[in-house]
């Protein structure tokens, strides 16, 4: 009889560390075969379609830019609330309200055009998010209420509030009466980096930049070490003289703001006016990045292009194979398990121990053990 | 089981040995306990004893080795059977619920679904019996911590064991009730139960104990007889070689110097139902005196640190000053701009982030006071000119480590306190309050810690040290003041003060040398 044992290591392992992230993905691809095997249809067929394929060209690769840039802006301010120990799990709802409080200018004032459009949208587009993220700060620091709970039950609001902006007040009245507002005028619109090549928009520098920053903020300056004793050890924290109020307003401004501007970039750079939808998850599978990226700007960088792969292959399943786009959110749910359960080697080292000695067999090992020590 | 009386011991412990990843916490351990016999288990912290005794207990399983009880091979895979074979054990922390009353917290314990009446009933006629006053019915909450202790050996002694295991019983009572526990134990000796006495207190090992078995870095290193021994000897075979005795030169014109820290009419109401209330605390503390504060645990030493060093403000700015300024409206980041520096109770989680490295955990108590030296502009941590000071502290106090800068958790107690001590004494603080600076810190370190703070104070600082540990306070403190539920008695001076006249305060007498002062010292 052999049994599984966990055994703590003395020291958290580097090497795991770095392998968690792979060893899950190795095993998010194991589970995925069974799964399109059990869809019946060919596991290394619908590999090439859903993770080969969608990155084979160039304009694909600008593709894969446009859906990571959201999913990195808003892991990137995710990581430092999740590094404070703090729960945002509102990110789309900021998400939405970015995109809604960044169209101001567009949609109300479509005859203000100029350079100064676009820097005052992404600048509302932060506000707002932050903005609607200090609703579940406020509720923490006032009254003690989880913030699991009252940010995740603002996305729903934000998005019945979206879709109801879209179909009332801000609906375009020359819109045979779709559910959108206007298109945004040329000067509301973000640019595309490099038009010949693809249809990636400054929505991407925008990520890279916010994560060398983010990733600067944490590792090399005070404000970085306040936010990581903070999250391990809170009384260590106060000790220090580190708030931990403020604390819970600064890691929800800065996430909310970020995921403010994820929300104004997509709507002025790849949709160009508000729909009922913005957003096909963007908010929560971040969450996912945040920990695919290990809380770590740069690891999250590499974990944005993996999980935005993710949702360019589930479409093109859909359209190859007729397997339902769900299969994506399946993908990713499935990654965030694997990473979850690989991290327990960065703690314990697996072995594998007999069941029950019986006596000889106990007796035998205690001769054993000094002799080794003389070998020694 | 048989009747084994034919003088077979009644647990014999042969090899028993414990690891936990790289360290070996219990090796090779051999260990008799007669019938009738008080068997000390002696060792510092750190040495395998609680590792031992868990085993014993059967809350942890050893790697090898085997355990006779009455000469029979056992295998104690959980409480359940080592209470089934008939031993007990009575925890250094008590496993109580505040709310409920002693009668139920024993019923909890005992899982046989007999009735709280009849509990209540043989409760009271075990204290009785034993001299353990204790009444049933009252709650926990409002019981010292001495009373408590009795739940739990009242608790322990209902089960009828044959060995009773007592995890440091004293380590939390006053000395006179230490020696009414003293009494029970002859007591029970005299019906001819056995206990295992866990201790690193050499004098009352010598006093109830017949034999003592060391422990030393996870091995025995000896059986003796305690009463043949002296403390000294006692203490060489824990430790391992001689340790240095702290010198505290005497302090001159103590009388006109400048109090540095000064507590008036302190008071503070209880933060939650079962935390002490601190009732109008006076204290002044003069540059270059150690002032001690002795009292039971859970007297309000904590709800005393947290106050005066300011993790808790206080509504009366001046109920606390530090160097003259009234400081108790500022945060502990603004009373240690002051000068005054604070080492709380608990090392991981409190004076130092256990997962962060020693360098950082330099950062979190001065970043603010050395923020010149070790934060640049725009607010980027100088990481060369913390490690560099980190080196510099690890030097001064002697830190052993295993790598150049590892994380706090990765040190031993005793390393990581000379540390945090350390952290705070590279600053020179005017005012230096410590909570408990040496508990769990093997002998040698906490030696050096000790003439740390006395040599701080007589450079012309004002330390404050709060302590359990009597020995300690005697040692290091030019006066002693006791802390009992909130309220601080007057300091005795030194040369006044005697383990009596501090027990008696700790067990909250009323102070009968009232107006003495340290002018007159």
């Amino acid at each position: 009889m052999m049994r599984l044992e966990l055994v703590k290591r003395p020291q958290r392992s580097a090497l795991f560390s770095a392998l968690s992230p792979f060893i899950a993905f190795a095993l998010t691809i194991i589970a995925g075969a069974v799964l399109f095997a059990l869809l019946g249809v060919n596991p290394l067929t619908a590999f090439r379609i859903y993770f080969i394929e969608p990155i084979s060209q160039v304009w694909q690769l600008h593709e894969l830019a446009i859906k990571a840039a959201p999913l990195i802006l808003i892991a990137v301010g995710l990581s430092v609330c999740y590094k404070a120990n703090i729960w945002n799990i509102g990110a789309e709802g900021q998400f939405i309200l970015g995109g809604i409080v960044g169209s101001i200018i567009p949609v109300l004032f479509p005859q203000f055009e100029g350079p100064l459009v676009l820097p005052l949208m992404l600048l509302l587009g932060m506000v707002g998010g932050a903005a609607y993220a200090a609703i579940p700060a406020l509720l923490k620091t006032r009254f003690g209420t989880n913030e699991i709970l009252t940010s995740l039950m603002l996305v729903y609001v934000a998005q019945l509030f979206l879709d109801w902006l879209v179909r009332g007040p801000w609906r375009d009245p020359q819109g045979h009466g779709f559910p959108q507002t206007i298109q945004f005028n040329d000067s509301a619109v973000l640019p595309e980096l490099m038009p010949d090549a693809g249809r990636a928009n400054w929505g991407f520098v925008f990520a890279l930049v916010a994560a060398v920053l983010v990733w600067i903020l944490m590792s090399r300056m005070l404000k970085g070490f306040e936010v990581r004793v903070l999250g391990s050890s809170p009384r260590a924290g106060r000790f220090a003289g580190f708030g931990l109020n403020r604390m819970v307003f600064f890691a929800f401004l800065l996430s909310g703001a970020l995921a403010g501007l994820a929300g104004i970039s997509e709507v002025s750079g790849a949709i160009g006016q508000l729909q009922p939808v913005i957003s096909p998850g963007y908010g929560f599978t971040a969450i996912i990045v945040a920990f695919l990226g290990r809380l770590n700007p740069l690891g999250i960088v590499a974990a944005g292009l993996v999980l935005a792969l993710t949702y360019l292959g589930g479409e093109a399943v859909q359209s190859a194979l007729g397997i339902s786009d769900k299969v994506a959110r399946v993908f990713q749910g499935m990654l965030l398990f694997f990473v979850l359960g690989c991290d327990t080697l960065i703690h314990y080292r697996i072995r594998l121990v007999g069941l029950a000695l019986t006596k000889p067999e106990a007796a035998a090992k205690l001769e054993a053990a000094p002799k080794l020590k003389e070998a020694r | 089981m048989s009747a084994n009386q034919d003088g077979t011991n009644l647990l014999e412990v042969r090899g028993l040995t414990k690891i936990f990843g790289t360290l070996t916490a219990c090796d090779h351990i051999d260990l008799d306990i007669a019938r009738g016999e008080i068997h000390a288990l002696l060792g510092e912290n750190g040495a395998g004893k609680s590792t031992l005794v868990k085993m014993l207990f059967g809350s942890l399983e050893p790697n090898s080795g085997e355990i006779f009880w009455s000469g029979q091979a056992v295998r104690i895979s959980s409480p359940g059977v080592a209470k089934k074979l008939g031993i007990g054990m009575v925890f250094q922390h008590f496993s109580l619920f505040e709310a409920l009353t002693a009668a139920e917290n024993i019923a909890l314990s005992l899982d046989d679904g007999s009735p709280i009446s009849s509990i209540a009933a043989k409760a009271r006629a075990l204290s009785f019996s034993y001299g353990l006053p204790l009444d049933p019915e009252s709650l926990v909450g409002d019981l010292s911590v001495g009373e408590r202790q009795r739940i739990e050996i009242i608790r322990c002694l209902l089960q009828t064991p044959q060995l009773i295991i007592l995890d440091e019983p004293t380590s939390v009572l006053t000395p006179q009730e230490a020696d009414k526990l003293f009494e029970t134990l002859e007591r029970l000796r005299s019906e001819g139960k056995s206990i295992l006495y866990i201790s690193h207190r050499l004098e009352e090992v010598k006093r109830i104990c017949d034999r003592a078995t060391v422990l030393r870095h996870g091995k025995v290193v000896g059986h003796c007889n305690p009463r043949e021994e002296t403390a000294s000897s006692l203490a060489r075979m824990m430790v391992g070689n001689e340790v240095q005795a702290v010198v505290r030169a005497p302090v001159e014109g103590i009388a006109t110097a400048q109090p540095l820290l000064e507590i008036r009419n302190l008071s503070r109401k209880p933060a939650t139902p079962f935390s002490i209330p601190l009732k109008g605390i006076n204290l002044n503390v003069r540059a270059g005196e150690v002032i001690g504060i002795a009292g039971v645990a859970g007297n309000g030493q904590g709800e005393f640190f947290e106050s005066v060093s300011g993790e808790v403000l206080q509504q009366d700015a001046a109920s606390v000053r530090i160097r003259g300024k009234d400081a108790g409206g500022l945060t502990i980041t603004g009373r240690r701009l002051l000068g005054a520096a604070f080492v709380p109770e608990e090392r991981l989680g409190h004076g130092a982030a256990p997962r962060m490295k020693l360098s950082e955990n330099l950062l979190l108590s001065r970043h603010a006071t050395d923020g010149k030296a070790f934060v640049g502009t725009g607010g980027m941590v100088k990481s060369a000119a913390i490690y560099a000071a980190s080196q510099r502290i690890i030097e001064a106090m002697d830190v052993r480590k295993s790598a150049p800068d590892p994380e706090a958790a990765a040190l031993s107690g005793g390393n990581l306190q000379k540390f945090i001590v350390g952290r705070e004494l590279d600053r020179q603080p005017d005012v230096m309050v410590v909570n408990q600076p040496t508990w769990g810190v093997d002998a040698g370190a906490a030696a050096h810690i000790r003439q740390a703070l006395i040599e701080l104070s007589r450079s012309g600082s004002a330390v404050l040290v709060i302590s359990q540990d009597l020995d300690e306070l005697f040692e290091i403190s030019d006066a002693i003041a006791v802390m009992h539920n909130g309220e601080l008695s007057k300091p005795l001076p030194i040369a006044e003060a005697t383990f009596e006249k501090v027990g008696l305060l700790m067990g909250g007498a009323e102070p009968g040398h009232a107006e003495h002062t340290l002018e007159t010292a």
